[in-house]
């Protein structure tokens, strides 16, 4: 263990989401929909000393697996991310960060004139692009700042 | 051409359209043959906005072909006003009616009514979205014209929200036509239209003024610029004025420009242009019927 994994607390059973860029971490909950108010216990490191991305955000949630669908969606703000399962304490699967070909429901179209920003019953979703992302109902394209895009409008 | 749907002109390859322009010369060369070609069918109209061209051009095809059609009638004589959503609203109207014809304020509400309904939806505008069929009488127009092939085209006005530029930009990329976009800096092309282009493999070439480009063009398309898109009068009076066609303008064309336009317009062509052989946005609407007659043939 080094010095740096213990500035965060170490976890019984839950998932560690390592090497997220500096900053992202709270987008990165954002993103997955922890907000506090569901009960997890939910550790957050940010902008600690990192070999590859010199600083990183690390994000520890307690008793919660995340699955491949949400791990996929973390690609869209923190594509060099790292997720260890955890079960008693040990590593139990690790999962890659891969792009998906959609997300649903994660981000809300920025275009205010776009039919699901209206009260229809459909989630919103976006395909990925090479390079950002595209609203599959109006085609508005998402390159920047995706990240202030989470939620649902 | 069979799509369950017409909701963007990025469905439509150049084969459906060659057979869908195909099939509206025939029409319109013997309109009595298709008379009951489509006897017993009704066409619903959904204009969540005000369209006096569109839905009279729709209602005159259907009816040209035998069938009928039922009206959802305006937005405030309507349940939409109880604050019934769209998908709940084409979910019914599905139940009257063997196909549907829609224009709504919303981009995407087409693709949207689409996922409802197992009827065809026909997207008749989609906020600045899409206007397929439009696309497919000016098309029409092009060939009868100045030809789809080799053609050197300027679209000119509001390309940010104009949904037939939308359209009409991208259908065009399937006859490799050589396009100039002319706009004022604030409405040039969003940028997903121009990511289609590009995934097209057109080049997208953008200038400030039709001056520059006038004397090169087949086609010019125009479009009108709206005042509701420029924060203050003065700013829209000045960006209106540089954009009108008028003689003037045209005496450094080529005699054969066909000049069009969707219509209404209001300031962007001057009315001398209409004696001019130049003049080609009536025939063009014109077109819409048997072009729409043609496309429910295929569709229904
Ligand atoms: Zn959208």
């Amino acid at each position: 263990m080094t010095d740096t994994e213990l500035r965060v607390s170490k976890i019984e059973s839950g998932t560690v989401i390592d090497h997220i860029a500096g900053g992202q971490a709270l987008n990165v909950l954002a993103i997955l929909g922890i907000d506090g108010t569901s009960g997890e216990e939910v550790s957050v490191g940010m902008n600690v000393p990192s070999d590859r991305l010199g600083r990183k955000d690390i994000v520890k949630v307690e008793g919660r697996e995340l699955s491949q669908d949400e791990v996929d969606v973390l690609s869209l703000i923190a594509p060099a991310a790292t997720i260890n399962i955890v079960r008693e304490f040990e590593v139990a699967d690790k999962r890659r960060v891969t792009r998906p070909d959609t997300v649903g429901g994660v981000l809300s179209c920025p275009n205010a004139n776009c039919i699901t920003t209206e009260s229809e019953p459909v989630d919103s979703r976006f395909d990925v692009l090479e390079e950002g992302v595209r609203c599959a109902y109006c085609g508005t394209i998402v390159r920047e700042s995706i990240a202030s895009y989470i939620g649902t409008a | 051409m069979r799509h369950d749907h017409l909701i963007s002109a990025k469905q439509l390859s150049r084969g459906d359209i060659e057979g869908v322009l195909d099939r509206a010369a025939e029409i319109a060369a013997d309109p009595g043959a298709f008379a009951e070609a489509h006897p017993d069918t009704l066409l619903g109209l959904l204009f969540f906005e005000p369209s006096t061209r569109t839905k009279m051009s729709f209602g005159a095809a259907m009816k040209r072909l035998g069938g009928g059609t039922i009206d959802m009638g305006s937005v405030d004589s309507s349940s939409v006003q109880k604050g019934e959503s769209l998908a709940d609203t084409v979910r019914v109207i599905e139940g009257y009616a063997d196909a549907l014809v829609l224009r709504h304020p919303s981009e995407g509400s087409a693709k949207l009514a689409s996922e409802f309904v197992d009827v065809p939806v026909i997207n008749a505008g989609d906020g600045a979205g899409q206007h397929p069929t439009q696309t497919l009488l000016d098309l029409h127009t092009i060939r009868e014209n100045a030809g789809l092939d080799d053609l050197t085209i300027g679209i000119v006005g509001d390309l940010k929200y104009g949904r037939t530029v939308h359209s009409l930009a991208h259908a065009l990329t399937n006859f490799g036509a050589t396009q100039h976009f002319i706009s004022p800096e604030s409405l040039r092309l969003p940028r997903g239209v121009r990511y289609d282009l590009r995934e097209a493999g057109a080049e997208v070439r953008e200038h400030a003024d039709i001056e520059a480009v006038v004397d090169r063009l087949d086609v010019l398309y125009v479009t009108r610029i709206q005042r509701e898109r420029f924060p203050d009068e003065n700013e829209y009076r000045q960006v209106a004025g540089e954009y009108r066609v008028d003689v003037d303008l045209l005496e450094s064309a080529a005699p054969g420009l066909t000049v069009m336009h969707p219509l209404p317009r209001v300031d962007e062509i001057a009315p001398e242009v209409d004696e001019t052989d130049h003049a080609t946005y009536f025939e063009q609407a014109h077109n819409g019927v048997p072009v729409r007659m043609a496309l429910l043939d295929q569709i229904l």
